[in-house]
């Protein structure tokens, strides 16, 4: 599978990466090196195998419905590069 | 005062400071200085921690004065920089986190500290933990303790160097995709992932949720028993934790090997496999046998598919667990950004080294429309085939004996230019991860270049003490863990 | 109702629903709404590096009794996903929801409507997910501010089948399905505060059509009336394209409840793509069925069996009791109401059924009150029932009395008293006004007794107006036939 840089461009959409004309080019090289790897996976018939999600079969644990943890507005605000009257400030945001 | 403890082992060291031969302040001051001369060499840690070490080290004094320490109450340790350690910068390598100080403890460190353990400081690693060389540090390239041209291995190179350098008595690292075992194996040290979900992953900076892990870093398999039976347990914050007892490791340490069944799979001494590793690890097979394990041929014949299997699945989860790095809530934020577009855009393209792209790049492209069933639902099949393989394996022996990684340490920016070279290095230890197995890499010699040499014992799930007491019987029949290298 | 025959309209819903846990979701943060910004948050729904999510057993516990309530099949093993999307009120860069494998499945309700009662609407899934935060945007300069507070709120997304053919139907949809999670107690339905939120899928085609037409989804819709005013306006607007040879787009829609008009959301410059994927830091849930069982027993009566409650033992009509199921509001109120009514030993359901559903609701609805919060409490209303069942007031006076209470308060008794408007039972008073009116009407009386005996009303109507309309109705006529012989 080789990919194009149309294809890096949008990905690097969808994941929120400025991506500069050069790095398109290694990018669209590297990761269809990459994905040349994993064409090899197609040999390997898996029809009626059942995919697995985690590394060990386990069942949800759940915790009981009770509120446990304080306001901690101030110490989680502290580690925003920018907030503004109890809130995280960003850039104004377009709709 | 000893002559230099920091080259004893932790199981030794636990002894003389509650004989009270030694106080951990004395012992933690050593340590410092010791950093303060080598680390510039080495640079295995990011940050050190002097007054909050000097602190700990005091508190442990009192607690050992008043006989209530336990084995690790005194020992100075180093923690992998993606341990959130509550108000001690935490990074993760990545100038994306370059300020970030957790206001909240992550489990596996906070039961290391509960137990009286010292925290030196906080060890160097490939950036999110995306690397086999430690290159990919924003805080720098760790160099290997053996031979400072060469890399130290990754991602936990910085806690192996700094095993090995003996600049701490044992750290703590994670295992994604063999990021214990394998720097642990080309510095010399003993490295142990234990069975996915036996260590709690709350409070560590994830990099893939289904395969990280956490494990001890250390000189021996008795030094690793005594902090993994700390590190060790349910914990209720992680929802993927094993709600499983936790058997005594020291008591099952000197089980020995007798009787034990040892598989052999023919996989990994297949092409590839350097001269000198496959020379030494056909020695310590002979050893295995002389100390009365039986070993036996096996295949795991889905082992050439981990690798791709892997940088499928590793770097989908990545893409969605490095989604909150955007320049909001904490971290580093671009400067002056124009909108909330820009704020994104800008902030993870400056803020993540281009081996992470690379992985968040690979990452969000197998998981997006069209792709997904090709790439990520096929390597879902195939991680099941290859645990399938450990089974069918495992209903046959007691332990897997393989070789570490088909070679020894590599030069610095060797493979930096050709990604695909540096994920064929962890060849041998990735199935294990996307099998969920533990597994153990210990030193087993040298090659011609005295470059240490590391041997795997991979376990069934859950069986720690099996692993740790194979090791424990290697280890007091050789001595190639006792080597350290001149620094 | 139908906008233009030739076209048929397709309308399947999409409701979130906020649910009444103590904490929220995956973490321990207080669930509740209107605090300060930022004040119940936490390193884990704030998404810092290195947390992980432990599941509420309270959500699964009403995402399963709001599947029985629905009919629906609850499986017995579901899976968490991601769904991935940057936006700054989603802290971790991804939401955990259901995607393929949901909690419920294969539900259905149904709906009342006057020309069509009983028809069922599928409801396709319920899963359960997790809320973003809020971005705030007004009145501040240069910037935009982010409140987390909301973020890890447990939301189920109930979604429909494209069962609905007119906004009747998806305004009596969001009703019944409102009523059904009041009365088990897991949602609170208030569609302003946000606990209750609807998107509509709406499209058109003409009558005979197989296949769909392309549909738009509205968004912003903050109460019933507006849900069908948007579905309206959305039909009338899809028709007219169609009409002026133009195509529909899919798209998403936003309500403007101000101007009564819905406008395009700028299309996403990317296609939305999710990169949906299971969650790894959650196993699969799986549910026993002796914990479906045990719920459901704790089920609470629900609308429907209500409803055939009333019928069955009040002697209701399907429509009156279908009214009076329709919250849980005003079946308490319809239940107290009745219970006041049968203490003063004078059971009539149907007489209280008609008081509320006539009198008060008619007054209620022309205040814009709902019925909690009616002027008039169920015991007043239940005595008033009574007063008029034990013959000391009559149903024409009550009429006077329940204005009385509306406007100024106060119980039927007092009033009752006070005005002066006790029903005349005294039959030697009654007995001298008859005398009176017939001796006022000899013509009418020849007549009566010359065989034309429906001139009776015009007198009982005479005694009445006499008497002020106090007199016992009942008992005037007997008194008068025994005068006239
Ligand atoms: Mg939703
Ligand atoms: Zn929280």
């Amino acid at each position: 599978m080789s990919i194009n840089a149309d294809t890096v461009k949008h990905v690097a959409n969808l994941a929120r990466l400025n991506i500069s004309d050069d790095e398109v080019e290694s990018h669209t090289n590297q990761l269809s090196q990459i994905l040349g790897l994993m064409d090899q996976l197609n040999s390997l018939p898996t029809d009626n195998v059942e995919p697995m999600t985690h590394a060990v079969d386990m069942l949800m644990p759940a915790r009981e419905d009770v509120v446990v943890n304080g306001d901690s507005r101030e110490i989680l605000l502290n580690c925003a590069p920018d907030s503004e009257d109890g809130h995280f400030r960003v850039p104004k945001i377009i709709e | 005062m000893l002559s230099d403890p920091t080259t004893l082992t932790l199981a030794k060291l636990s002894e003389l400071l509650k004989k009270r031969q030694i106080s951990s302040e004395d012992l933690v001051n050593t340590f410092l200085e010791k950093i303060e001369s080598q680390n510039p060499n080495i640079n295995a840690y990011i940050t050190v921690d002097k007054a909050g070490a000097i602190k700990a080290a005091k508190d442990a004094d009192a607690r050992l004065d008043a006989k209530q320490g336990e084995a690790l109450t005194g020992i100075p340790i180093g923690v992998k920089d993606l341990f959130c350690t509550k108000g001690l910068l935490t990074t993760c390598a990545s100038k994306i986190l370059h300020n970030f100080i957790p206001p909240y403890e992550s489990t596996v460190t906070s039961r290391l500290k509960a137990a009286g353990a010292v925290v030196l400081g906080k060890t160097n690693m490939d950036e999110f933990a995306m690397g086999s060389s430690n290159e990919t540090s924003h805080f720098g390239v760790v160099k290997n303790p053996w031979d400072h041209s060469r890399i130290p291995g990754g991602s936990s190179g910085g806690s192996a160097a700094a095993v090995s350098a003996s600049l701490c008595s044992a750290t703590i690292g994670t295992d994604t995709g063999g990021s214990i075992r394998q720097p642990a194996a080309l510095t010399g040290i003993t490295g142990f992932k234990p069975t996915y979900g036996r260590v709690s992953r709350f409070g560590m900076i994830a990099f893939a949720s289904s395969l990280d892990q956490a494990g001890p870093m250390t000189k021996t398999a008795q030094d690793s028993a005594l902090m993994l039976q700390t590190m060790a347990g349910h914990d209720a914050k992680d929802a993927t934790s094993i709600n499983a007892p936790v058997p005594d490791y020291m008591a099952s340490l000197n089980d020995g090997l007798k009787g034990r069944k040892i598989g052999i799979p023919a996989e990994y001494f297949a092409s590839g496999l350097s001269q000198d590793v496959a020379t030494v690890i056909e020695e310590a097979k002979k050893q295995f046998t002389d100390l009365g394990a039986e070993l036996v041929p096996v295949s795991l014949p889905t082992t050439k598919h981990a690798i791709p299997t892997y940088y499928i699945l590793a770097p989908a989860e990545a893409s969605s667990n490095l989604a909150r790095y955007d320049g909001v809530r904490f971290g580093y934020r671009c400067e002056d950004p124009q909108d909330i577009k820009d704020l994104y855009f800008r902030t993870r393209a400056e803020g993540f080294g281009s081996e992470v792209k690379r992985r968040i790049m690979l990452g969000t492209y197998v998981l997006s429309s069209g792709y997904y069933d090709a790439y990520y639902l096929k390597a879902q099949k195939v991680r099941r085939l290859i645990a399938d393989d450990f089974k069918a394996a495992f209903a046959k022996v007691d332990l897997l004996l393989a070789p570490t990684t088909p070679d020894t340490a590599f030069k610095l920016g060797a493979k930096t230019d050709d990604p695909v070279q540096m994920y064929l290095s962890d060849i041998f230890t990735i199935n294990v991860n996307l099998a969920g197995l533990p597994a153990i890499s210990i030193p087993c010699g040298f090659d011609k270049t005295n470059l240490p040499i590391g041997l795997q014992l991979i376990g069934r799930p859950l069986d720690e003490s099996g692993i740790l007491s194979a090791a424990h019987a290697y280890q007091q029949a050789t001595d190639w863990h006792t080597r350290s290298p001149i620094l | 109702m139908p906008i233009d025959p030739n076209y048929e309209t397709v309308i399947g819903l999409e409701v979130h629903s906020q649910l009444r846990t103590k904490s929220k979701i995956f973490c321990g943060c207080p669930n509740k709404y209107g605090s300060d910004a930022n004040t119940q948050i936490c390193h884990v729904c704030a998404g810092f590096p290195g947390v992980l999510p432990v599941m509420n057993r309270e959500m699964v516990n009403m995402a399963i009794k709001t599947g029985l309530a629905i009919n629906g099949q609850i499986r017995k093993l579901s899976v968490f996903s991601r769904k991935n999307y940057f936006y700054p009120d989603s802290p971790t860069g991804y939401q955990i929801s259901q995607y393929d494998l949901p909690i419920v499945e294969h539900g259905e309700l149904f709906i009342d409507l006057p020309d069509e009662p009983k028809k069922r609407i599928g409801v396709t899934r319920i899963h359960m997910e997790v809320d973003a935060g809020k971005s705030i945007h007004e009145g501040i300069v240069g910037a935009s501010w982010v409140d987390l507070n909301r973020v890890g709120t447990p939301l189920l997304e109930i979604v429909s089948e494209p069962d609905m053919r007119c906004s009747e139907d998806a305004g009596a949809y969001l009703k019944k399905l409102r009523a059904i999670v009041r009365f088990l107690d897991v949602c609170d339905g208030n569609m302003e505060e946000g606990s209750f939120r609807c998107d509509a899928n709406v499209s058109v085609r003409r009558y005979g059509a197989e296949k769909f037409g392309t549909r738009a989804e509205l968004k912003n819709l903050n109460s019933i009336r507006n849900v069908m005013r948007a579905i309206d306006f959305e039909v009338d607007r899809q028709i007219d394209l169609i009409e002026s040879g133009e195509e529909v787009v899919q798209e998403t829609r936003l309500w403007d409840a101000n101007k009564n008009i819905s406008r395009s959301m700028r299309s996403k410059e990317d296609a939305h793509d999710y990169r949906y994927f299971p969650e790894p830091d959650l196993p699969p849930l799986t549910i026993e069925q002796s914990q479906i069982d045990a719920l459901n027993a704790t089920l609470p009566e629900l609308p429907d069996a209500m409803a055939q409650r009333f019928q069955d033992e009040m002697g209701l009509s399907e429509y009156d009791a279908g009214v009076l199921t329709a919250c849980r509001e005003m079946s308490t109120y319809f239940e107290e109401a009745n219970q006041v009514v049968s203490e003063a030993g004078k059971k009539n359901a149907k007489a209280t059924a008609n008081w509320v559903t006539g009198e008060l609701l008619g007054r209620l609805n022309k205040e814009g009150l709902e019925i909690d919060s009616s002027p008039v409490s169920a015991q007043n209303l239940g005595k008033l029932v009574a007063l008029i069942q034990t013959g000391e007031i009559s149903g024409k006076i009550a009429k006077k009395v329940f204005t009385h209470m509306f406007d100024d308060g106060g119980d039927p008794q007092t009033i009752v008293a006070e005005k002066g408007l006790k029903q005349v039972t005294d039959s030697s008073s009654i007995t001298a006004e008859v005398e009176k009116v017939l001796e006022a009407h000899p013509d009418q009386v020849e007549q009566y007794r010359g065989g034309k005996t429906q001139i009776l009303g015009f007198l009982v109507g005479k005694v009445m107006q006499a008497t002020r309309g106090k007199a016992n109705p009942a008992m005037v006529n007997t008194v008068l036939k025994e005068k006239l012989g």
